[in-house]
């Protein structure tokens, strides 16, 4: 099974690049079969629309890496809590292996 | 982009703090260097580095540097940048400095500043000697391999121009009022 992948950005935050070869480092380690979407999300409109909590969010077959509860939708930069509690402007590595393991044991192996 | 380049005189302020005292840059006239950021409570940089801005103040403090960290975001938009907020941040986190509210944004403005963090350093003359981001790794701080913020004050105490003068600050854009706010 392919796992769908979108991430979300905001032009402003800086690493938005960073996190998205983060995003394809742990697919490539997990070794998942990933189609992965790219959005760049430019208005408060947009952002409501894609229910866009900050930059950058990634959606694995539509979960988030790193779910969020009550946070608004709007045009920020996104902070992310580490394994070892470091506050960080991007999802660490092992947040998105995890996600992307999670998204392979619901859907079956991969094609590969 | 700054309005202010190396060699350039500080732009004077006078701004509440969290602490209930109005701090003006003449306050601090017998500092060695005084060191103004640009910050906010949201962002998650700042959030990343705030403890190491937290750290250099208290080492440097008995050198006779001054961190004078001001919040210029929208609390409009952003409201956990309100002052309320700040001072609850400041009081979480032990801030070690003043952390001063611009609600007019004038200062950030009259700076140039554009990102939160964004740091400026200033000599004993108050001429700017380094502007730019406090380290080269905003997530690790066991990863860093230029101390900028650290360099230049070292440089400045030393009497010496930093070997690094100017970086590109990484951050969050200082989150500004709509125009039809500011025009009122």
């Amino acid at each position: 099974m392919t796992v769908r992948v979108t991430f979300l950005y905001w032009e402003d935050c800086p690493s938005h690049g960073e996190a998205l070869s983060r995003l394809h480092e742990a697919i490539r380690e997990e070794g998942v079969e990933a189609s992965v979407d790219v959005v760049r999300v430019d208005t408060e409109e947009d952002a409501r629309r894609w229910k866009f909590v900050g930059s950058p969010t990634i959606l694995v077959d539509g979960e988030d890496v790193a779910p969020a509860e009550g946070l608004p939708y709007r045009l920020t930069c996104r902070a992310y809590r580490h394994e070892d509690g470091r506050i960080s402007p991007l999802p660490s590595t092992e947040q998105i292996r995890a996600a992307l393991r999670r998204a392979r044991e619901t859907s079956g192996p991969t094609t590969r | 982009m700054a309005n202010l380049k190396t060699g350039d005189p500080a732009i004077p302020f006078r701004l509440p703090g969290v602490d209930g005292r109005e701090h003006a840059l003449d306050d601090y006239a017998d500092r060695q260097a005084v060191v103004v950021i640009f910050s906010c409570n949201h962002c998650p940089y700042v959030r990343a580095w705030e403890d190491r801005m937290v750290a250099i103040q208290r080492d440097y403090a008995p050198r006779g540097v001054q961190f004078l960290v001001i919040s210029s975001n929208d609390p409009e938009q952003y409201p956990e940048d309100s002052f309320d907020r700040m001072r609850e941040r400041a009081r979480e986190k032990g801030y070690n400095f003043p952390y001063l509210y611009d609600g007019t944004q004038e200062v950030a403005r009259a700076y140039g500043a554009e990102r939160t963090p964004e740091v400026f350093v200033f000599d004993r003359d108050r001429r700017l000697r380094y502007h730019g981001a406090i380290d080269d790794h905003y997530e690790d701080p066991n990863k860093v391999r230029r101390h900028y913020l650290r360099e230049a004050l070292d440089a400045v105490l030393e009497g010496r121009q930093p070997e690094v003068a100017e970086t590109p600050p990484v951050g969050c854009t200082i989150k500004w009022r709509p125009a039809s706010q500011v025009a009122r």
